[in-house]
């Protein structure tokens, strides 16, 4: 049984993975299309577009003769929101760590 | 100053912020309970328990809304003022243990903190994702956006 979760981290850890990601946020492309936005092979883009899609992090759909890669918001959302989360606690905590701080400069 | 947050392994979260005070400073605010108690909870109260020595056991106990929220752990390594590992551990999902490496670095008076926290598990890691995701169902694509600036 493969859990849906796993993977989608390794996906992430990748940073030309990411900027792929980032790209279809803004609307669907080809593998051709992607591989000019980026320095790297054609064959790279699709080794990257091959880890994606077993992450469930993207699919890819033919239209016409034309294969397009389209991002699956739910994996990366569950992510994000974690990661939000996470963010906004600890952001409360060293925000008050901060004013914390200011105050132990004003007592001598 | 804002957080950086990154995962790095499928098994880690980490988190990078920076203050403008020495670095012995900030370390003793992460390791001193009369420091503790101060900020994190978040202005809300705060207990704290702490044996810091290698071993030592801690414990805060934040207080919001009439409801109690218990975290434990214990101090694994200790390397003043560069950095310590303790495990984490909140009481409700107790046996979720979390190892968390805290690191500081200072640079121009200014301290960095960065914390690596490492999940026992996948299970684990999910189990936090999963409660993430039942807390933070209604959020909106933005929350995507932001992460994905963030990361790249």
């Amino acid at each position: 049984m493969t859990d849906p979760i796993d993977g989608v981290f390794a996906a992430l850890a990748d940073p030309t993975r990411r900027a792929i990601l980032a790209r279809l946020a803004t609307s669907d492309a080809t593998a051709g299309e992607l591989a000019a936005a980026f320095p790297i092979t054609a064959q790279a883009v699709s080794k990257h577009l091959n880890v994606l899609e077993n992450a469930g992090l993207i699919v890819r759909t033919r239209e016409a003769q034309r294969r397009h890669c389209r991002i699956v918001p739910g994996p990366l959302r569950t992510v994000a929101t974690w990661a939000e989360q996470y963010r906004r606690l600890w952001e409360e905590r060293y925000d008050a760590l901060d004013g914390y701080l200011e105050t132990l400069k004003e007592t001598p | 100053m804002s957080i950086a947050i990154g995962t790095p392994t499928d098994t880690t979260i980490t988190m990078s912020r920076s203050f403008a005070a020495p670095r012995d400073l900030v370390f003793a605010c992460h390791t001193q309970a009369e420091h503790i108690r101060h900020w994190w909870g978040r202005g809300n109260p705060l207990d704290v328990d702490l044996d810091f020595s290698v071993g030592g056991k801690w414990r805060f106990v934040e207080r919001s809304d009439g409801q109690e929220h218990a975290f434990r752990g214990e101090f694994r390594e200790i390397d003043p003022p560069a950095g310590f590992t303790w495990t984490f551990e909140y009481e409700p999902m107790a046996g979720h243990i979390v190892v968390e490496r805290y690191e500081f670095t200072e640079d121009g008076g200014r301290t960095t903190v960065t914390c690596t926290s490492t999940f026992d598990s996948r299970a684990d890691r999910d189990g936090m994702l999963q409660s993430g995701m039942e807390n933070g169902a209604e959020e909106s694509y933005r929350a995507l956006d932001a992460y994905l600036v963030k990361l790249s």
